[in-house]
C-alpha cells in the first residue's frame, strides 16, 4: 500500500459522505509508457470548497486534471465526478464542468467576445452574458481584440471567463497564476473566491504554496505522481509543528537558532531573565517547508 | 442541426481573419478574371482559362482547408473543446463542410459569370463542379482526420492538392500524362468543362470515373472516420 495515509482517509468516510462528494478519486494510477505519472491516488472532494493540489512542475497535476475531467482514461482506479464515471463520461457532464487550462483551445484569430460568443451560442446561453463575463473578469475593453494578441493575464482571463461561462458546477484550473504577476494574480484569487462563494466547486493545481495556502479549503500535497500529504493548509502545519524553530538575537550580535524543545525553553527562559534578549521569533512550518521535509525537493526553483 | 449554423458561423469569421486559407477561396476566380480579359489568343479554345482554373479551383481550396481547418483544430485543442461544448462530431463536420463547400461555390459562381454561362449551361456548370469539389472535400477531410498536425497535414494536403490540381493542365501537353490523368476525378472534370464550353456531349466514362473517385473518397473517409475519430 503506498499510499496509506491517502487511503485510509479515504477508507473512514462513511456511505453517506461519500455520495455527497463532489469529486471521488480511488486508486487511480496512470502512466505514459513505461513511466508511471500517477500512484495510486485517491481523493475526495466535497462540494463548494476550493481543493488544491500543490506540487512542483512535472508531479502530474495536469496528468490527474485531465483525468478526473475526462479527456485521459487513467490506466487503473477509478474516478467519479458528480457521480458520473469519468473513464467513459456522458456528454451530458460537460454541461456542469468549466476548465481552464494551458491548452484549452481558444482560437487564436476570434476576438475575445467571439470566442465567448461561439460557447455562449452552444450552450444556448443569452449574449447579455458573455458581456457580464467580460467585464466581471475585465477584458471588457478588449472584447474586440483577437485572443493572440492578447497579453499572457489577459490571456488567462478569457480562458477563465470562457470556463465560467455557463455557470458550471465543478471550476478545474491548472495553475491558473503561474508566471503573471501580482496584481493579476490577485484578481483572480478574487475570481476564484467569488465562484466558491457562488456554490462552485473549484480543484486548481499551483506549485505557489502561498497561493494554495491563501484559497483552498484542503490541500494536497503531490510529489512524482504520490499524494504525500492531505488536509486543510493550517492543521498540516500544525502536525508538523514539531519543526517550529525559535530565532533569537542577542545583545551580544549573537545570532541562535534553536528547535522549540524543553530543553531550548529552559535556555531561552535564562536568556530572558538576565535580559539578554534583543530580538525573538518562532518561525511557523508552512506549506513549503513541510513539502521539502517530506520530499527533500522544493515546489519551485 | 444548429450547433452546424454555429459552427458555420465560426468559420466564416475565423477563415476571414486567416489571410493563407481565404486566399485560396479567390486566388482562382480572380486569376480567371484576370487571364480571361488580359490574354486573347486566335487558337485557343473557348474559355480555356475558365477551364482551367476551374479545375484548379476544385482541387485546390476544398482539399487544403478542410485538411487545414480539421488538423488545426486537433492540434490547438479546440476541437475538443467544442465537443465538451456538446458538439457532436457529424455537426462539426457538416458546419465545417458546409462552410467550405458554400465558399468554394461562390468562387465557381464567379468562373461561371466570368465563362459566359447561362440558363441551364450555368446550372450544369455548377454542377459538375459541385461533384469535383465534394471529391475533394472529402479527402481534405481525410487528411485532416488521419494527422495530428497542421503541419503535417499540410505535408499531405499539398502534394495530393498538386497533383489534382495540374494534372489536367499537364495532360494537355503529354499524352503519357493525359492516359494517367484519364483516371482522375480533376481530369474528367475539365473534359466535362471543355465539353460544356465547346458544346459537345459528356462521355459516359466521365461521369464513370467521377462517380467511383466519389465512392473512393467516402470509402477512405468512413474509414478514416472509423479508425481514429474526429480527434
Ligand atoms: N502525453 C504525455 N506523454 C508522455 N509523458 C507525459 C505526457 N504528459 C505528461 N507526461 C509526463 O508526466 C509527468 C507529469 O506531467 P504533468 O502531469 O504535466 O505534471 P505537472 O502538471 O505537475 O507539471 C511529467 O514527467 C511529464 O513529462
Ligand atoms: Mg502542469
Amino acid at each position: 500500500m503506498e499510499n496509506q495515509f491517502q487511503t485510509k482517509e479515504f477508507q473512514t468516510e462513511d456511505n453517506k459522505q461519500l455520495d455527497q462528494n463532489a469529486i471521488a478519486i480511488a486508486n487511480v494510477s496512470h502512466r505514459f509508457g513505461d513511466k508511471e505519472v500517477l500512484k495510486n491516488i485517491s481523493l475526495s472532494v466535497k462540494k463548494r470548497e476550493i481543493i488544491g493540489l500543490l506540487g512542483p512542475s512535472g508531479a502530474g497535476k495536469t496528468t490527474l486534471i485531465k483525468i478526473i475531467t475526462g479527456q485521459l482514461v487513467p490506466t487503473s482506479g477509478s474516478v467519479k465526478l458528480a457521480g458520473c464515471d469519468m473513464r467513459s463520461p456522458s456528454p451530458a457532464i460537460y454541461r456542469r464542468i468549466g476548465m481552464m487550462m494551458d491548452d484549452c483551445g481558444l482560437y487564436e484569430r476570434l476576438s475575445c467576445y467571439d470566442n465567448l460568443r461561439l460557447y455562449a451560442d452552444l450552450y444556448r446561453i443569452d449574449h447579455d452574458r458573455v458581456e457580464e463575463v467580460l467585464k466581471w473578469v475585465g477584458l471588457y475593453e478588449a472584447r474586440k481584440c483577437p485572443a493572440q494578441k492578447l497579453s499572457k493575464g489577459m490571456r488567462g482571463r478569457l480562458m477563465l471567463a470562457r470556463a465560467v461561462l455557463h455557470r458550471p458546477e465543478f471550476l478545474f484550473l491548472d495553475e491558473p497564476t503561474s508566471g503573471l504577476d501580482p496584481a493579476t494574480t490577485g484578481h483572480i484569487h478574487e475570481l476564484i473566491f467569488g465562484m466558491c462563494k457562488e456554490g462552485t466547486t473549484v480543484f486548481l493545481t499551483t506549485h505557489n504554496m502561498t497561493e494554495a495556502e491563501k484559497l483552498c479549503k484542503h490541500v494536497a500535497l503531490l510529489n512524482e505522481g504520490k499524494i504525500v500529504e492531505y488536509g486543510e493548509p493550517q492543521e498540516i502545519n500544525r502536525k508538523y509543528n514539531h519543526m517550529n524553530r525559535l530565532k533569537i538575537r542577542l545583545y551580544s550580535g549573537k545570532d541562535l537558532d534553536l528547535p522549540n524543545t524543553e530543553e531550548a525553553a529552559e535556555q531561552v527562559y535564562e536568556y530572558l531573565q538576565t535580559r539578554q534578549i534583543e530580538t525573538i521569533h518562532s518561525t511557523e512550518p508552512n506549506l513549503e517547508s513541510v513539502f521539502l521535509e517530506l520530499t527533500g525537493q522544493r515546489l519551485q526553483e | 442541426m444548429k450547433n452546424s449554423i454555429i459552427i458555420f458561423r465560426k468559420q466564416v469569421k475565423d477563415t476571414g481573419r486567416n489571410l493563407a486559407l481565404g486566399i485560396q477561396f479567390i486566388m482562382f476566380p480572380l486569376m480567371a478574371i484576370i487571364m480571361e480579359n488580359a490574354i486573347q489568343v486566335k487558337d485557343m479554345p473557348p474559355h480555356f482559362f475558365v477551364g482551367m482554373f476551374a479545375v484548379m479551383h476544385i482541387g485546390m481550396a476544398p482539399l487544403n482547408v478542410m485538411a487545414a481547418v480539421i488538423s488545426e483544430e486537433k492540434e490547438k485543442n479546440t476541437l475538443r473543446m467544442l465537443f465538451f461544448g456538446s458538439v457532436k462530431s457529424v455537426e462539426y463536420l457538416l458546419g465545417i463542410g458546409g462552410f467550405v463547400f458554400s465558399a468554394c461555390m461562390v468562387g465557381t459562381v464567379v468562373f461561371a459569370v466570368v465563362g459566359g454561362y447561362g440558363g441551364v449551361e450555368f446550372l450544369r456548370f455548377l454542377l459538375i463542379m459541385a461533384a469535383g469539389i465534394c471529391v475533394s472535400m472529402l479527402l481534405g477531410a481525410v487528411i485532416g482526420i488521419l494527422t495530428k498536425s497542421q503541419i503535417s497535414a499540410t505535408t499531405i494536403a499539398t502534394p495530393t492538392m498538386m497533383v489534382f490540381a495540374f494534372l489536367p493542365m499537364l495532360a494537355m501537353f503529354n499524352e503519357t500524362i493525359a492516359k494517367v490523368a484519364d483516371y482522375a476525378y480533376s481530369q474528367q472534370v475539365q473534359l466535362m468543362l471543355n465539353g460544356l464550353a465547346s458544346g459537345t456531349r459528356t462521355e459516359p466514362k466521365s461521369l464513370l470515373v467521377i462517380a467511383v473517385s466519389a465512392v473512393i473518397a467516402v470509402g477512405m473517409f468512413i474509414y478514416a472516420y472509423r479508425r481514429s475519430g474526429l480527434l
